[in-house]
């Protein structure tokens, strides 16, 4: 109980070192992110920027204010965006990043449980090849390579889905394959690996021994057991799907945060560069403590 | 009758050399590293000259056709393939360096020490780790760059290049740490660690000459693993316009290129299929070579 205290106690102190390394990096970088208009505005425009957003009081000010305002959840404005703020952005593209990531991780978890499990079972040969094949995908087809294949074949060869903008339900079904069909490799392999493991266990055979049906044996008595490795590895494995993400929301076009959030590299958004990466660590924390608690739940052996 | 030696590397060795698609892997690994280093040079043509025919389709002259600039495929495939097999190589010494460096300290100090470095671990994990990556080099491009290059006498893109090395490197370190760290901790119980303590050996010395050589299997194995994921990230910061820039190539930059092309009036399949199934392969490659060493030098692993 007390380390899950600790952990959860980690969240904050985590986000604020995210947060002052990311207030004093910007700061560092001369000039501030007013270089542009400097070049043609007067110095009255310039003090009433630099005053708008706070420049001109002292640093151990602005970084309190700062902070103050992370404590109540306001990531402040956006340096390109001057109308909006960073949890504007956020609040109109997070849905459709996460509808996205969620219909991913169904993909991954809807082909990699089953087709690792059968293939672990050794008694089909095609779900044996099928996982091999997924496997082969997912170590050496990545996300920006496996997202213009598809567009290439299914998109323009032949024409069967469009290959951009978001909307329509069909506009979905390559970004969400793009971007699943890699981690159901991996959650495949891990299936496979923890099946195998767990049929040559003394509970299994003692199910067998029973009598049971070798489907309730497979069903009720090895699967639970088997997929605690795929609970473990799916906390880790939302950053990479994150990361994935960034690359399929770019690649089809779809206005979803990770777009937004590269964008803000190439314009220079400061602030929206680091309030996304706030947003995102404290998101992926938050996951992967609930994958950790639901593996506690699952797994009697960690309570103890 | 003779009675044949045999070394634990010898063995080690030999059971590499028993898987087929290993044994393919590295041939496969030194000829494309070979041939890219090589290659360009071979062949003699300049990835960055630009020529009379853009888009020209795979043909007797240029072997995977030509780009928007009328650039030889070939010619950029070779050169994109060295930088992103030099990053993944470089990015995975640095990541060595630290990883190993961690786990030792960690597996050896135990108790508190222990505790909080792994936990640091545990929390990275978790975190887009390349994020940060992101964010430091952009930073460093728009401030240590300058600054940088006045004082030292190198290229721009060289220095751009070290440093997405460098940031590349200490974010891939953590199964590294990790792999140590349990190592250390089921060596140092060993007779022979404490019969070297009880000698007197200084703890510097006992890591290094004692500790360390009894590591470098799994190093070894770990070190071949994060190269293709070192690639990867390299390729996917490329791919988005955040690492190597042009007119200089990568895989990542030539895949984001082709990737770019696809449009449904022309379809221009050589710029894509080209640098995507080099990348492939050799990131198929890395990853059987690591499987392999894995099973070489970690026989209790074998099915």
């Amino acid at each position: 109980m007390r380390s899950w205290i600790a952990r959860v106690a980690l969240i904050p102190v985590m986000l604020w070192v995210v947060a002052t390394l990311g207030f004093f990096l910007l700061r560092a970088v001369p000039g501030g992110p007013f270089d542009r208009e400097r070049a043609a505005a007067s110095r009255e425009v310039e003090a009433a920027l630099k005053a708008r957003y706070h420049w001109d009081e002292p640093l151990w000010r602005q970084y309190l204010r700062y902070l103050g305002n992370l404590a109540r959840g306001d990531l402040g404005p956006s340096l390109k965006y001057r109308n909006h703020s960073v949890n504007d952005l956020l609040g109109q593209t997070v849905p459709v990043s996460l509808s996205l990531g969620a219909m991913a991780f169904g993909v991954a978890m809807g082909l990699g449980i089953p087709i690792g499990a059968v293939a672990a079972l050794g008694r089909y040969r095609w779900a044996d090849r099928v996982a091999s094949l997924l496997t082969l995908v997912g170590v050496c087809i990545p996300v920006f390579v496996l997202g213009p294949f598809l567009i290439l074949v299914a998109g323009l060869w032949l024409e069967w889905l469009p290959v951009a903008l978001w909307g329509h339900w069909n506009h979905a079904v390559l970004p969400t394959l793009t971007l699943g069909l890699y981690f159901a490799a991996r959650v495949s392999r891990w299936m496979r690996e923890g099946m195998q493991e767990v049929l040559k266990s003394p509970h299994v055979q003692a199910a067998r021994a029973k009598g049971l049906s070798e489907t309730v044996v497979v069903v009720r008595h090895a699967l639970p057991v088997a997929l605690l490795p795929v609970i473990s590895y799916a906390g880790p494995m939302l950053a990479d799907l994150l990361t994935g993400s960034f690359v399929v929301e770019n690649l089809f076009q779809i206005p979803g945060t990770g777009a937004f959030f590269i964008n803000s590299f190439f314009s220079r958004d400061y602030t929206m560069m680091i309030g996304m990466i706030l947003f995102y660590s404290l998101l992926l924390q938050v996951l992967n403590l609930g994958s950790d608690l639901l593996l506690r739940w699952v797994d009697p052996r960690i309570r103890a | 009758m003779s009675i044949e030696g045999s070394s634990p590397g010898r063995m080690a060795w030999r059971r590499f050399c028993r898987r087929t698609m290993a044994g393919v892997s590295l041939g496969f690994l030194l000829l494309a590293a070979v041939v890219s280093v090589l290659g360009p040079w071979v062949l003699g043509v300049d990835p960055n000259q630009g020529g009379e025919t853009p888009f020209a389709a795979p043909d007797a002259r240029h072997w995977m056709g030509t780009d928007i600039h009328g650039r030889d495929l070939l010619a950029r495939v070779l050169i994109g393939a060295r930088i992103s097999l030099m990053v993944g190589a470089v990015g995975a010494m640095v990541s060595l360096v630290i990883g190993v460096g961690w786990g030792l300290v960690a597996g050896w100090r135990g108790g508190r020490t222990d505790a909080w470095m792994m936990r640091l671990v545990d929390v990275l994990y978790a975190l887009p780790t390349v994020v940060w990556v992101m964010l430091a080099l952009t930073l460093f491009e728009t401030r240590g760059l300058g600054w940088l290059s006045e004082r030292w006498p190198a290229s721009i893109p060289a220095l751009r290049l070290a440093a997405m090395m460098i940031a590349l490197g200490s974010v891939s370190w953590l199964t590294m740490a990790r792999v140590v760290r349990a190592q250390v901790l089921s060596l140092r119980e060993r007779p022979f660690i404490l019969a070297a303590q009880a000698v007197g050996v200084s703890p510097a010395r006992l890591m290094l000459r004692h500790l360390l050589p009894n590591l470098t299997g799994v190093i070894l194995v770990y070190l071949t693993l994060t190269v293709p994921s070192v690639v990867l990230y390299e390729s996917f910061l490329s791919f988005l316009g955040l690492g190597v820039r042009p007119p200089q190539a990568s895989l990542g930059t030539l895949i984001a290129d082709g990737a770019s092309q696809l449009n449904p009036i022309r379809v221009r399949w050589w710029l894509l299929v080209f640098p995507a199934g080099l990348m492939a392969l050799l990131l198929a490659a890395l990853n059987a070579v690591g499987e392999g060493l894995r099973s070489a030098l970690e026989p209790r692993d074998e099915r």
